[in-house]
């Protein structure tokens, strides 16, 4: 058993360790046939009340790539990450993950299907009661046999990753937004996920821990072979580290490519998104009848 | 017809309600159990039980000690005060200690219970925890279900031993009642099955009515919070008035007819 715990010990530190040396490399073309979708959504609909979110949606994500799934606020961003994961069920269309119908899978089914996704929180969602250290070796406990000798070197090794080994005994309130994010980081790969999703992961955070997120996401990605999917709205910051860009607006996928092709696209969704416009197809303007008769009728009736 | 309409769709409403709410507390009971829950466990009887041990014990005194007064004023109108005793046991076995002790337990407790789960929920704390593969109604409700079963008898019993010292402080020591046929009476009215066991039976019920209400309205709050709000509202209301029907209901099976 020794011989075992040893080998492990030695593999995870050095592919953490040997993770700078790396850089970033993209590791294949996104449409290689040999190379299947880890997600693949077909023609989804999804609705909350009479409200339609989703009108026909259709997205790939290839593994080994960071694919990024843009936005304005509202548009259901945070919602797709949860159809992927099987929180929510669409009203029709199909979701696989690693080739499993996950629209079709019991809890029991879902549970297997997770065990190999990872997700980043927009708040970090840390369990409030456990210190950083018990939050990154939650699922270890749950899910592994392992010693806590051997819990407490992977713990140790995953936040010595995202630079929080020396806040393993802080509790969820003592840390700073990035810092939650960056532990809830580590907990997400505690069991070696081959997909991590990322909810707004630079949403609200200073340009110092934004830059670090950024370095780490995409040093994650590249060293553990994972595949990323991140939701933002943050251009700078995701097109960056983004190898593909969807972009959703009114329930359905407006505009997709490299960032590359989406900064110089023909498309009015892609070019009032990837500048900043204020006004375009997507409109300034929540749908409101017309200002002057809405006044006027307004003085009158006072 | 539009009325008509109404009524079903609300019918209709609390079924379905109904359904999903046993269905809740049926998978929570039904948890395989686990040394790291008896761990969970064991927090929740802390959390529920022993923190709820100040309100019940200073509750309880000032319950004794106001039937003891208030008894004792009728009472030796017909010089009768040496029955002081068995009035105030009788009054707290049967009906005020479960009641009260439900009361108090909903108020503290369950109101605190709902929004802990509402705010696990609003902070994305149960999604997370589903995404480690872990079911959060084995880990987080399950354990709080069994604390709430097990505590609210616990303390309905502690609510009435020191209700009853309130009660005996005021009667012997304030007011000059016979220490002797003050507990004499208790003891020749007080009748362990019919009353105690009863009581008890009574405060089982209760707990796990309102610890039920309590866990699920939290599971299902609207993740904001106003829904933490609404839901901690909710818990208090529906606990207090399922209380006072289901006391109803238990005394007129287990105390009609009783002398």
């Amino acid at each position: 058993m020794p011989d075992a715990h040893q080998k492990t010990r030695s593999f995870v530190a050095h592919r953490i360790q040997s993770a700078p040396d790396k850089g970033i490399t993209t590791v294949m073309t996104r449409s290689d046939p040999s190379h299947p979708p880890k997600i693949r959504m077909r023609d989804i609909h999804f609705s909350r009340g009479d409200r339609a979110i989703f009108d026909g949606v259709t997205i790939d994500i290839y593994p080994g790539k960071v694919t990024a799934i843009m936005g304005p606020s509202g548009t259901g961003k945070t919602t797709l990450l949860h159809l992927m994961t099987g929180l929510l069920k669409p009203n029709s269309g199909q979701i696989e993950v690693n080739g499993a119908s996950i629209t079709a899978l019991s809890e029991a089914g879902l549970k297997r299907v997770r065990r190999h996704m990872g997700m980043l929180f927009q708040g970090g969602a840390l369990f409030t009661d456990m210190n950083v250290f018990d939050n990154v070796a939650f699922a270890l406990r749950e899910h592994t046999d392992l010693p806590e000798s051997m819990i407490r070197d992977l713990v140790l090794m995953k936040l010595e990753a995202v630079g929080l080994r020396g806040a393993q005994q802080l509790m969820p309130r003592e840390l700073s937004g990035g810092m939650a994010r960056r532990v809830a980081l580590a907990r997400s790969i505690a069991l070696d996920p081959e997909i991590i999703l990322y909810d707004e992961p630079f949403a609200g955070q200073d340009p110092i821990t934004m830059g670090m997120l950024v370095k780490l996401i995409r040093l994650l990605n590249d060293t553990l072979g994972l595949t990323s999917v991140i939701v933002s709205h943050d251009i700078m910051e995701t097109v960056e580290i983004a190898d593909y860009i969807y972009l959703l607006s009114e329930g359905k996928v407006v505009a997709e490519g490299t960032p590359d092709h989406l900064r110089h696209s023909a498309s009015a969704h892609a070019e009032q998104f990837m500048h900043g416009k204020p006004d375009g197809p997507v409109a300034f303007h929540y749908p409101a009848p017309d200002y002057y008769q809405e006044l006027m009728h307004n003085d009158k009736d006072t | 017809m539009d009325f008509l309409g109404q009524i079903g769709r609300s019918i209709l409403q609390f079924l379905t309600a109904l359904g999903q709410a046993s269905l809740f507390l049926l998978l929570a009971l039904l948890t395989k159990p686990r040394l790291k829950s008896f761990r969970l466990l064991l927090k929740q009887f802390y959390v529920v039980g022993v923190l709820s041990l100040p309100i019940i014990v200073f509750a309880g005194f000032f319950v004794g000690m106001v039937l003891g007064l208030q008894g004792y004023t009728v009472l030796v109108k017909f010089g009768a005060e040496s029955a002081l005793g068995q009035l105030i046991a009788l009054s707290l076995v049967r009906e005020l200690g479960p009641v009260l002790g439900g009361l108090l337990f909903a108020g503290r407790a369950c109101s605190a219970l709902t929004a802990e789960i509402a705010l696990l929920k609003t902070t994305e704390q149960l999604d997370s925890l589903r995404l480690l593969g872990v079911d959060p109604i084995h880990r987080v409700i399950a354990p709080r279900l069994w604390a709430g079963f097990f505590c609210l008898p616990l303390l309905v019993i502690i609510f009435n031993m020191v209700a009853i010292y309130g009660g005996y402080w005021v009667s012997v020591d304030w007011l000059g009642i016979d220490s002797g046929s003050f507990w004499a009476s208790m003891h020749h009215s007080v009748d362990f099955r019919e009353d105690i066991i009863n009581g008890i039976i009574k405060s089982m019920v209760f707990a796990i009515a309102v610890t039920w209400v309590a866990v699920y309205q939290g599971y299902v709050a609207v993740p904001t919070s106003e829904g933490i709000g609404y839901a901690t509202t909710r818990t208090v209301v529906y606990a207090s008035l399922m209380i006072l029907a289901l006391d109803f209901i238990l005394t007129a099976v287990m105390f009609t007819g009783l002398k």
